[in-house]
């Protein structure tokens, strides 16, 4: 009888998960937010979100095809990429622009490295720290939250023609005639004005800021759901937030009128979304235990320290970027004791 | 496990998987004899060390029992036949491992009893230690755990070590196999008895079972069964693969590790398999030798899986013929589906390490062809890996053909190819199967510059 049987190698078995559906849960653990975003801004922040992950994915598929190395988007970490920089945009941010960082932050930060798992630093942030530095006035324009008008009409800026500079919005915003806009989200009135937006307040995204940066509750509920899942370090986010709050806290017992809250820093600004969404992406964060706490108390310190003593009102994203860069250095130092060994193991020389 | 295993904590080793288990197929299937396959096949080879040499010539007849191959030294064994026929040819056989080797192939009589007749009966108590050494060999056993290393040699620890602990291994974490189980159920007697023997022969103070808790019918069963004035106890170990690897088991019950390079007599512990104390005990009092051994049969594609006594030799088409092998069949693995080989005959003897056969079905979900992403760094291999390793890095590096700095730097010798690391990868990275290629190819490096 001759029957035919197959040869594999061991193990036999393996467990059913794989790279697109962990993709797939991060971009389901992300929808609440940019539901939240929308609901809160409007048509704009849809548009946004729908440009950013748009362009990401169209990238992806070109650079995939110039390199012929077959469909990379179905592993949904470009989507992943379009969201998350959506999110970390001012609503009312010109979608020209948004586009251009998209493409920068799939192309730059992801397709020239070799396309997923050989990016360096977490792409999306490359993007908007592109337009940050080519953009500073629109990335740092922002419009109020729950504007009645937001589902008929778009934030004027948001339909800025390409390579023009943003329609101003003051009249627009004026003209919604809100009784308490100042035009600066919380962490700016914070720094500038020492003005503390009450920790209520940022923790449920009853304020203006990026996108879907503002309600920290939500992103919390939803990093939560995704690390329940084990698709997503716990060590990392829950280090980032230690080391913010570490920080804070030293300044904030010596002068509270200075500086702010421990609370109001974990809460306000993009440090949620970042420790969360952003700092734990696997691909750029080390591999050890030990090391993703140090990279996460890393993130935390270093976003405290620039918004405190720097230049920027808001630090995440650069400390993510420095922290990103010092990762392979940082699995180096710490790789696990191997069973029997009397050291700890040497690492890269 | 998760949080309920914080409130209930099982002894147990750092990492490792819970694949599932598989085991309700055979696990209350009491042990079955099987019919003599026309023709057995005795690898001379079945056993690390040096293979046995023949004592018989072709067109001899032998008797069940008797032996047929002596052993080359101490580190090997001798062959008994497992039943009563001529010597039909010595010539190569197919092996699961790949290369054909040397083999005795022995045609069995059509009326061959299942009796043995070669007896040669003992007073154990009378035995000294050195003694009982000698008669393990001649008994023929190696380790039937899978490792196959000769049982009598691990009596005999390197000079400076003293075996203080005897550690008897029916951890059984492969999944499907249940052999083990039913042995510590069915065979208890035999197995206190090796479990003393082992003891008289090493001076080990202690022996300690250890049992994974999804068989706790057998731990209370041992317990019912040692008396007290025994050093021996039957411990629970969380369930969990490979907790039945030698390094994993005596962390889990002494928190101790072998040191790196080393051997389980660095810390004073001798690792034995039920089914290896179990033979030990049944085959020493008649001074009889090794011919069969329980084997689970089982898999989505056998029809009627169970346990079985099977001769040894007895060619897997033989087997599968008497189980019903399915026309699913895809894969037939010798051993578990973690750390077992697939067969690419099944002319393929079943031989001593041989615990269990699994035939899994083509094109089986689990198994189906997945895409390979590039790593991702997840880190879930380096919550699996049972020895610490960092298997996302050696990947990296084994794709980079960085082989010797595998070895250097990650110490890639410490891995014995559990599997932990590819079962888990999202990636789908045969990652087992680059750390196998990387140690083969720096064992040759090794050897060529040893020559040059």
């Amino acid at each position: 009888m001759a029957r035919r049987i197959e040869i594999r190698t061991s193990p036999h078995l393996k467990r059913a998960l794989s790279v697109d559906q962990i993709m797939r849960n991060v971009v389901f653990a992300l929808l609440p937010v940019c539901t939240f975003a929308i609901y809160q801004f409007g048509l704009s922040a849809l548009l946004l979100l729908l440009t950013t992950t748009g362009v990401a994915i169209a990238t992806e598929w070109f650079f995939a095809r110039m390199s012929q190395g077959g469909n990379t988007v179905a592993d949904w970490s470009v989507v992943i990429t379009g969201l998350l920089l959506g999110l970390t945009l001012p609503p009312g941010f010109p979608l020209w622009m948004a586009a251009v960082a998209a493409f920068v932050g799939v192309a730059l930060g992801k397709a020239l490295f070799g396309g997923l798992g050989y990016n360096v630093m977490n792409p999306a942030l490359v993007g908007r720290a592109f337009v940050q530095a080519a953009f500073p006035v629109a990335i740092t324009t922002w419009t109020p939250a729950f504007a009645p008008n937001r589902f008929s009409e778009l934030i004027p800026s948001t339909l800025t023609l390409p390579f023009m500079q943003p329609v101003p919005v003051g009249d627009w915003i004026a003209g919604l005639e809100l009784d308490a806009w100042t035009g600066a989200t919380p962490l700016a009135l914070q720094k500038f004005q020492h003005v503390e937006v009450p920790v209520t307040e940022v923790f449920t995204g009853m304020i203006a800021g990026s996108a879907g940066e503002t309600s920290a509750i939500l992103i919390l509920v939803c990093g939560l759901w995704l690390a329940a899942k084990r698709m997503l370090d716990w060590r990392i986010p829950v280090a980032v937030m230690a080391g913010a709050a570490l920080t804070a806290l030293p300044f904030w017992l010596l002068d509270g009128s200075l500086y702010p809250s421990p609370w109001f820093v974990l809460f306000s600004g993009g440090l949620m979304l970042g420790a969360w969404f952003m700092a734990s992406d696997m691909v750029a964060s080390p591999v050890t235990a030990s090391g993703a706490i140090l990279y996460g108390l890393l993130i935390g310190v270093l976003t405290v320290v620039i918004r405190l003593f720097g230049g920027l009102v808001e630090g995440v994203m650069y400390a993510i970027l420095l922290a990103n860069a010092a990762g392979p250095l940082i699995s180096g130092w710490t790789q696990p004791r191997v069973y029997g060994a009397i050291k700890r193991a040497r690492g890269p020389k | 496990m998760g949080l309920l295993s914080i409130f209930k904590r099982r002894r147990t080793f750092d990492h490792g998987i819970y694949p599932v288990e598989h085991k309700e197929l055979t696990a209350d299937r009491p042990i079955r004899r099987l019919p003599f396959a026309p023709e057995l096949v005795i690898p001379l080879a079945q056993h690390k060390g040096a293979p046995a040499i023949p004592l018989v010539s072709v067109g001899q007849e032998v008797v069940r029992g008797e032996p047929i191959a002596r052993a080359d030294g101490f580190v090997s064994v001798p062959m008994h036949a497992p039943a009563t026929g001529v010597i039909r040819a010595i010539a190569l056989s197919p092996t699961a491992d790949g290369p054909k080797t040397q083999a005795i192939f022995l045609k069995v009589y059509e009326a061959a009893s299942q009796e043995v007749l070669y007896d040669l009966e003992r007073d154990l108590d009378a035995m000294g230690p050195d003694e009982i050494v000698a008669a393990v060999q001649d008994a023929g056993l190696v380790g039937l755990g899978g490792a196959a290393f000769p049982s009598h040699v691990k009596m005999r620890p390197p000079s400076g070590r003293v075996i203080e602990t005897v550690i008897v291994n029916g951890c059984e974490c492969e999944p499907y196999l249940t052999c083990d189980h039913r042995i510590m159920l069915e065979q208890t007697d035999a197995l206190i008895r090796g479990i003393r023997l082992a003891l008289k022969a090493t001076g080990a103070k202690q022996a300690i079972i250890g049992v994974e808790d999804n068989k706790l019918d057998a731990v209370a069963h041992l317990r019912a069964r040692l008396s007290k004035d025994l050093p021996i106890s039957a411990e629970a170990v969380e369930t969990k693969y490979p907790q039945g690897a030698e390094k994993m088991l005596i962390k889990s019950l002494l928190g101790k590790e072998v040191p790196v390079g080393g051997l389980p007599a660095d810390v004073g512990v001798a690792v034995y398999n039920v089914g290896t104390l179990a033979q030990m005990g049944d085959l020493l009092p008649q001074g009889r030798g090794l011919i069969e051994r329980v084997v689970t049969v089982s898999g989505p594609a056998v029809d009627h899986p169970g346990n079985f006594l099977v001769p040894i030799g007895t060619p897997l088409r033989f087997l599968l013929e008497q189980v019903g092998l399915g026309d699913r069949a895809g894969e037939v693995i010798l051993g578990g589906p973690m750390m077992g080989m697939a067969v690419a005959s099944l002319d393929v003897p079943v031989t001593k390490a041989v615990s269990g056969v699994v035939a899994l079905e083509r094109e089986d979900p689990d198994l189906a062809r997945r895409k390979v992403y590039p790593c991702i760094k997840c880190a879930e291999c380096l919550k699996a890996c049972p020895v610490s390793l960092n298997p996302s890095m050696l990947g990296e590096l084994a794709l980079a053909r960085q082989y010797e700095r595998m070895a250097d730097a990650f110490h890639l010798d410490q891995c014995f190819e559990c599997g932990c690391c590819a079962y888990v990868c999202p990636s789908n990275i045969p990652l087992t199967q680059y750390f196998r290629i990387a140690k083969s190819i720096n064992r040759d490096q090794k050897r060529l510059k040893g020559n040059g």
